[in-house]
This record gives C-alpha cells, structure tokens and sequence, in this order.
C-alpha cells in the first residue's frame, strides 16, 4: 500500500488498571476500514474490556485510542460515533421495536418522522418488519438480537462493537446468524469488532483475529496464520486441538532444526527466532496433519500402538501411544481414503507426520 | 408498605397446612370483619342518620349529612340547594395540600431513593435503614418537632436571624408551607422506599446502551429510566398522597386555624359537644371513596401493566 | 464538557439531595433532643446541660399524669402486638401454606385493609362501632381497635419470611412421623421466629405510637402517652414535653434496630 492506511480503530499503548489488578498490559491494534476483526479469548483475557474502552464505558488508565484518526478515549459514549451490540441486548422494554431501533437517530438530531423511517429500513434489513410494532419481551432471542443489531446499525456508525451477541442463541440459529453477520458486514462496509471466546466462531467469520489471554495480545493474524503457525503455547492450545510435545533443540541445519524429545524419539521442523541450539520449548502438531501407516514410510516416522478410536461423525479420532508412555491424538476424515488408515486398537502403526506441519513454539 | 409483593404469594403454593386454612385463617378473618370492615359500613349507615345534641346520633334516617355538606340552603336554611363551597373547598384545599406534598417528597425522595440504590451492594441495607428510622418515632412527635423548628422563636429563624441573613423572623408556622413541610416529613419514606426497590431492579445496561446511541445523561434518566421505574414512582406518590390527604397532625399542628383540612373537619365533628357525628360520617365516607377510587384506578394501571408487559 | 470519568450511574447533585434529605429528618429530632437537655426553661435559648427535664417527667407536676398515660400505653402495647402477632402468625400460615383458594386475594385484601384506609377514617368507624353497640369507651376500646390495625403490620413481615422458607423442611419432618401440628410448632416456628419477633416489634411500636385511633376511641378518662403529650403541646412546648418526646424517640429507635438486627441474623441461619 502506497499510503499511510488510516485505522478504523488505532489503540495505542493502552493500560486498563483497577486499583492493584491490570486488566490490560499495554495493548496496541490496529483496525482497519472495511474489516470483520474479532477479539478473541478465555473469560477474564480482558477482550471485553478492551471493547468497552473503545466504547467509552470504560476509562483508559493510560494510552490513546484514535477513531479514523480522531483521538476519543476522552470522549464520553454518547459523543463518539460506535455503537454496541450488548450480550444481553439491552433492548428498552417499554419502547417499541420500532422505536427502539429509532431511538439512537432520534438523539442525534433527526425528526421523529425522519427515524421511524430509518428505523423502518433497517427492520427490513434484518427482515423483521413484521414486528415493528411488538414490544421486545413478544420476540425471540434470535429475533430481540436482530432488533439489536438494527438498532446499532440505525445511527450509521463508524464501527460497531459487538459483545458475544450470539452466546444466548442455541447451535443452529448461532451459525446462521455467524453468516449473516459477516453478510451484514460486506454489504454495509462497516468495521466490525466482535467479541467471543468460541474459537470456531472466530476462524468462521473475521477477516483478522486478536487472540488475547491475561491482558496482552499474544497473536494477531487472519484465520490461516492462527491456526497453522500459531505463534506460542496459549494460541496453539486455544485455538482448535493440537498435540504439545515438550522438546529441546539439538542442532540446526539452515532454516531447519532438530527437536529431540524426552523419550528419545527427533522431529524436524522448521526453525524459529529466538530459540536456538540448547532451548526448551514444544512442538505443536494438529491431530489431523498426522497419518498412521502400516509400514514405514520416512525415517522420521515413529513407531506406536493405537490404543482406543473414538468415532465423532465427520472424523474419527484415534489415540496411539508412543514410546515412553507418550501419548498422540490424530483425527482421520471418515471418508473411503480415510478408513484405510484407521487401525484396530492393538496394531502397530507408524506415525507419518505431514512436512511443514509441525511448530515450534516459545512457551 | 410494599404489601404488593407479599400479596398471593406467587410461587409454588404450599399446601402443607391446607386441612387447617380456615382454621387459622378465622382469627384474623373474624377480628378484623369485626373491627374494621363492620365499622366502615356502620359508618356508611350513620352517614344516614341524625344527629343527636351532644355527639351521637337519633335512629332517623335522613340525607341531611350530605345535604350540609353540598348544599348551600341559605341562612334559615329553607332555600334551594345551592352549591355550597365550604367544605368543597376544604376538600379541595386538601387535594391541592397533599398533591403539593407529593411532589416535594418526589423531588427530593426519587434523587434519594436512586442514590441509595446505587451505592454498593453491602452498604445499601444501612442507607435504608438510616431512611426508615425517622419512619418509626412516633409521628406526634416529629411533628412537634416540626414545629419546635419553625416556630418564631425556633432554631431556623434564631440562626437565619442570628446570622444576619434576614432582619426579621420569618413567618413560617401557621402557613400552608408549614403544613406541606410537615406532611413530606411525615410520609417521605414512603416514597423513598417503592422507588428505591425499582431502581434496584433496574438494568444499567439499558442506560448504557441509551448512552451509546448518544443520549446524554439527563435524556436518558428522561427516557429510559424513569418509564421503566414508574411504577415503583407511582406506588410512592399513592403511599405518600393518601395518608396525607386524611392527615390531622399536620394541619392541626402547624396549619393552625386558616389551614383547616379534611382531618381536621371531621376530626372537629365528633368532639365535644358541637360535633355533628352523621356529618363526620357523611364526610368520613366522601374521603374514603376518593380513595379506594385511586387505589383501584391504581391497581388496574398495574395490572395492565403487568399483562402489557408479558 | 467531558469528565474524565463517564458512569451511567452517576447524576451530579443526586448525593446533595440525599444528604439534605437526610438533614431534614434528622435535625429536628436532633433538635428537640439537644433542647430536652437545656439547664434553663426556656425553649429559646440553650443555656447548659442539665437532666433536669427528665427528672420533672418521673416527679413533676405532670409526672402522675405521663406516669399513668405511660403505663396504659405499654400495657397495651404489649397485649395488642402480642394478640396481633398471634393471629397474624396464624393468618400468615393459612395464606402462604394454605394452597391456593378462591378468596384469597379478598383474604389479603382484608388483611391490609387497615393500611388502605385512611387513619381518620379508621378512626371515625371504630368509634362509631363501639358507640352502636353501647361499649363504652376506655381502656378495652383502645385494646381492640390496636388489635385490628396492628394485624397488618405483623403479618407483612411475617408472610414474607414464610415465603422465604421452603416447605420442605415440614415436609421432611411429616415423613419422619411428625404430624401436622408438631411440624408446624416444631420446624416451622422455629424457623420463622425472626420474622415473628420482627412484627411483633413492628406492631408493639405502631400500637404505641398510634395518635389519632387512639385518640377517637379513648374516651374522657384515659390517656396513652401520644394522647398525653398532644394534650399538653397544645398548651405550649415545655422542655418536659422535648424530655418525654426524646425518651419515647430514643426507645423506639431501640426497638426498630433491635428488630433489623434479629431479622438479619436470621438471614444468615
């Protein structure tokens, strides 16, 4: 890109202290225009905090936060232009659907008129004309979080936050409204910033992620970087299932190294900064980038015995045991190519870890 | 009293004790059938009645209770019924008394209540009880004290005139003021207490999101707070405009004489020997229906609220 | 004008009005009770410490008159808050673990019929009820008529931690072989006694307090505490007056703390 990109939302070295606890240890992000960007993390990571800072309803301790260049984290909420999706959707009882969609035009100045006819709009951009006249108590949790939605979107902000909108819903409606929502997206070309600790969701619907745990950032990256080359321990481990195999670095050759384990077995794999000849650290392999065969196939292939297959629909997931006591989870897509390489419990199999899919991480 | 919440005991109904219900409910059934409800009708009767020289009344039933109390007959007494404003205007003179009352203890109760219940959660409980105590000292006493205060020669004028605030003492006994100061002292709790409980009920979530799509503060205590708490307001203006409308303490002993209210009228009717008991009956019974028409305009707005919002 | 600190709770001015309305009830309480102690007799002007205010209220010239009218307040206080706390306790057990019956909203609203009625109202009608069936006015009078209205306070909070308490408990106990009668006295009242005592005190003060009831119902010859003092302000504030006047504050400041502390140490069983 030839010019300087101004962010949708540009934190800066922001701090959020209560008393003696440090929610957040110097965060910064950049969030571009146009991007469905997800704050991704376990309970307590401070993803939530973050998005109420960026909100207003929360005082940044130290840092800025500038909006398309505008520095707001002085601003109170009712001054700056984002709105919030809410978990609880926090739709106003006593008010109509329909005006409570309104309701955020309204305060901006527009004529009554003039944002009913918004109001009306946006209900059929979420397809709820129907029941603009309902009270929200009358609808459904899938319907009161597109009344929400709309309401959010009615006062055409600069980016909408969203809090785990879709954690009340039940599995089904969650995904399609997970596909509606990126829909939403597109069309309207709003930044998103969206909020969840379900990892699945994530990876379905950003086009970046913020994977945070304890206040900081630890990856940020689009969908494939998290999942394929997460960058440490927490990641690999939150996002998806993995194998972590504790290893120390015995010698390198160019960009690659050879990892030993405890138990004696070696792995190549590529190098990484940072960690060199000597370190301790763990390899990362996804259950489904490894392969059981019944014969040797490469030299680094190890030798096991499948102790138990769990069958879960699309896969089945098989546990070998290693050497030593080591234990390694593979999944295997159920299909005709697939059940080739499904063994009893009991067999000997060799384990064939695919090239490239193996990381080493820093603890 | 937040009776509302005890009342029917919605929940699962335990039936432990079924076999005895109306055993252990007679007590308190007969008592008060006896005591109170009987009382009121007796009083509707003698309403009726005449009435007798030195309190009391003669078995003949009459209108001229209510005919004194509406009609102007003229001098002697033998002209049409005119309307006569004197006791309209007493009952009037009440309303306005009480409704002025009402909204003092909601200007300065309903910050009250909402800053109370917005304290942590571990000091609340003391907060109401700092409210509630003044409640439970004995209400002929805090009038008294009440009128300690403002008396010419009391603390407030001794200190604004001590001071050099003012040259003068200020008047303020025996003033229509001095009668809404004594009813808001009186009933305050009460209007505190409803308020307080909605408020605590109340999600902030809703004013955050009304800030986030740029209300200001006061639009949103406008707007969004107060019709989501407004039934507990109703429910204290009611508790507060009631008893104050009947209040005899109050008036006697700070209105003095040009501030003659309702209690006081009746009050006057059945002591000593210039009493005219159906006429304290007949207006007894004028009060007591204005009321249970406001409670029951009450109670239906509740429960059409209640059934709007399901 | 953005604050630093942005808290939906907030209102500026809203902990100014708590404050002042705190002030406003308590200062003329404060007031009168500072007065009480004054050396002097004036009502004016604070001139010293002194008990002596309250030693004219036990042997003043007054003294016999308060003396009489505090007794027959306390005695009847204690009969009608005990006889009230009785029947409300039963009502309350009839209400809550008596199923659900066709009148009990009529029930309920008999049971707090007192407390929508307006207390001059009450007051004419219990009057005239003794005056229609010849009962003559004095001590039995104000008996009964404390007896209705105290029903009400007693039962609230009694109902309440009834709800409170789940019926189990005397579940358990009947498959145990207890019977009714030993579920109810043996489980039941046990556990509800801080809600027993609470509206027993409840109606114990509001049986003291009453004025106007009273005052309707009382006759030449009888006095209670509160008939007492209206009586003799209507003459003037003496200083005796703001003594009484502070005792009787003072005592049912006592009663309503120690009432909130019974209620919550039952909380915590």
């Amino acid at each position: 890109m030839a010019e300087p990109e101004v962010y949708a939302i540009d934190v800066q070295n922001a701090v959020k202290r209560y008393g003696e606890f440090v929610a957040l240890k110097k965060i910064s992000l950049s969030i571009r225009d146009n991007e469905f960007f997800t704050l991704l993390g376990p309970s307590g990571c401070g993803k939530t905090t973050l998005l109420r800072m960026i909100a207003g309803f929360e005082e940044v301790t130290e840092g800025e936060i500038y909006l398309y260049g505008e520095e707001i984290e002085n601003q109170p909420p009712f001054k700056r232009p984002v709105n919030t999706v809410f978990q609880n959707y926090a739709l106003f009882p006593h008010m109509t659907v329909r005006e409570n969609v309104a309701f955020g035009v309204e305060m901006l100045g527009k004529s009554v008129p003039e944002s009913m006819q918004r109001a009306d709009e946006m209900l059929e951009l979420v397809q709820l004309t129907q029941f603009s006249s309902r009270k929200p108590s009358q609808l459904s949790g899938g319907q009161q979080q597109r009344v929400a939605l709309a309401r959010a979107l009615a006062p055409q902000p600069k980016v909408l936050l969203l809090d785990e909108p879709l954690s009340a819903l039940d599995l089904k409606l969650r995904k399609a409204m997970q596909l509606e929502l990126k829909h939403l997206q597109r069309e309207t070309g709003i930044t998103f910033i969206f909020v969840t600790h379900d990892q699945e969701e994530a990876l379905t619907m950003s086009d970046r992620i913020a994977v945070m745990s304890d206040g900081e950032v630890q990856q940020l990256g689009n969908a494939v970087d998290i999942y394929e080359r997460p960058k440490n321990r927490f990641v690999a481990d939150f996002i998806g299932e993995t194998n972590l195999i504790d290893v120390e670095v015995t010698s390198r050759d160019q960009d690659r190294v050879l990892c030993q384990f405890k138990n004696g077995l070696t792995l190549t794999c590529d190098a990484v900064d940072g960690i060199g000849i000597g370190s301790r650290g763990h390899i990362s392999i996804r259950p489904e980038r490894m392969k059981m065969r019944s014969e040797k196939v490469d030299d680094e292939n190890w030798q096991g015995k499948v102790v138990e297959n769990v069958y879960v629909g699309t896969d089945v997931q098989s546990i070998v045991a290693l050497q030593n006591d080591m234990h390694l989870t593979l999944r295997t897509q159920n299909s005709d190519t697939g059940k080739a390489m499904i063994f009893e419990p009991g067999t000997d199999v060799f384990v064939d870890v695919e090239v490239g899919s193996a990381r080493l991480l820093a603890d | 009293m937040a009776g509302g919440a005890a009342s029917g005991g919605s929940g699962a109904a335990s039936e432990t004790y079924k076999e005895a219900r109306t055993l252990l409910l007679m007590p308190a059934w007969l008592t008060l059938t006896i005591l109170v409800l009987s009382p009121v009708m007796l009083m509707l009767v003698y309403s009726f009645l005449t009435k007798e020289f030195r309190g009391g009344v003669i078995w003949d039933f009459t209108f001229a209770a209510y005919d004194q109390f509406f009609c102007d007959r003229g001098l002697f007494g033998d002209e049409g019924c005119t309307l006569e404003w004197t006791y309209i205007t007493i009952f009037w003179r009440s309303i306005w008394q009480a409704g002025l009352a009402t909204l003092l203890s909601l200007a300065i109760g309903f910050p009250t209540a909402y800053f109370i219940a917005t304290r942590p959660a571990n000091v609340r409980p003391l907060w109401v009880f700092l409210i509630t105590i003044p409640y439970w000292v004995n209400l002929l006493i805090r009038t008294i004290s009440m009128r300690f205060m403002m008396r010419e020669e009391g603390p407030i004028n001794n200190l604004l005139v001590g001071t050099g605030i003012i040259g003068e003492p200020l008047q303020m006994i025996n003033t229509n003021f001095a009668v809404q100061v004594g009813l808001f002292y009186s009933y305050l709790p009460f209007m505190v207490l409803p308020i307080y409980a909605a408020v605590e009920r109340y999600n902030f979530t809703l004013s955050e999101a009304a800030a986030d799509l740029y209300a200001s503060k006061w639009i949103t205590l406008r707007r969004v707070l107060l019709p989501t708490v407004k039934p507990g307001v109703i429910a204290g203006c009611i508790l507060v405009f009631v008893p104050s409308l009947g209040a005899f303490l109050a008036p006697d002993l700070l209105g003095g004489a040009k501030n003659f209210m309702i209690g006081s009228l009746i009050e006057e009717q059945f002591k000593g020997n210039a009493g005219n008991w159906p006429f304290g009956a007949a207006a007894s019974m004028i009060l007591l229906t204005m009321v249970l028409i406001m409670l029951m305009i009450y109670a239906r707005q509740q429960s059409r609220a209640n059934r709007g919002e399901a | 004008m953005a604050s630093r600190k942005f808290d939906v709770r907030r209102y500026p001015g809203f902990a100014q009005l708590t404050v002042l309305c705190l002030l406003i009830l308590y200062v003329p309480l404060l007031v009168v009770a500072v007065y009480s102690f004054n050396a002097s007799a004036s009502i004016i002007v604070f001139e010293g410490f002194s008990w002596r205010w309250y030693v004219d209220v036990f042997v003043g010239s007054d003294s016999a008159k308060f003396k009489e009218a505090a007794w027959n307040s306390f005695f009847i206080a204690i009969i009608a808050a005990t006889v009230a706390t009785t029947i409300a306790t039963l009502a309350a057990t009839g209400m809550v673990r008596g199923g659900f019956f066709r009148g009990r909203t009529l029930s309920f609203g008999l049971i707090s019929l007192p407390l929508m009625v307006p207390e001059i109202v009450t007051a004419v009608a219990t009057l005239i009820f003794f005056n229609s069936i010849a009962f003559e006015r004095g001590i039995m009078t104000i008996l009964l008529a404390h007896i209705a209205f105290c029903i009400p306070f007693a039962y609230l909070p009694i109902a309440a931690r009834m709800q409170g308490i789940e019926d189990t408990y005397e579940q358990a106990a009947q498959d145990l072989y207890a019977t009714k009668r030993q579920a109810f006295t043996k489980i039941l009242l046990p556990l509800m006694m801080p809600g027993i005592i609470s509206g027993y005190l409840l109606a114990f003060i509001i049986s003291l307090d009453d004025f106007i009831i009273t005052n309707f119902v009382k006759g030449a010859g009888v006095e209670t505490l509160p008939t007492a003092i209206f009586g003799a302000v209507k003459q003037g504030i003496r200083p005796n007056i703001m003594a009484i006047s502070t005792m009787l504050l003072g005592f049912s400041i006592v009663m309503v703390t120690i009432s909130y502390f019974v209620s919550k140490r039952g909380d915590h069983k």
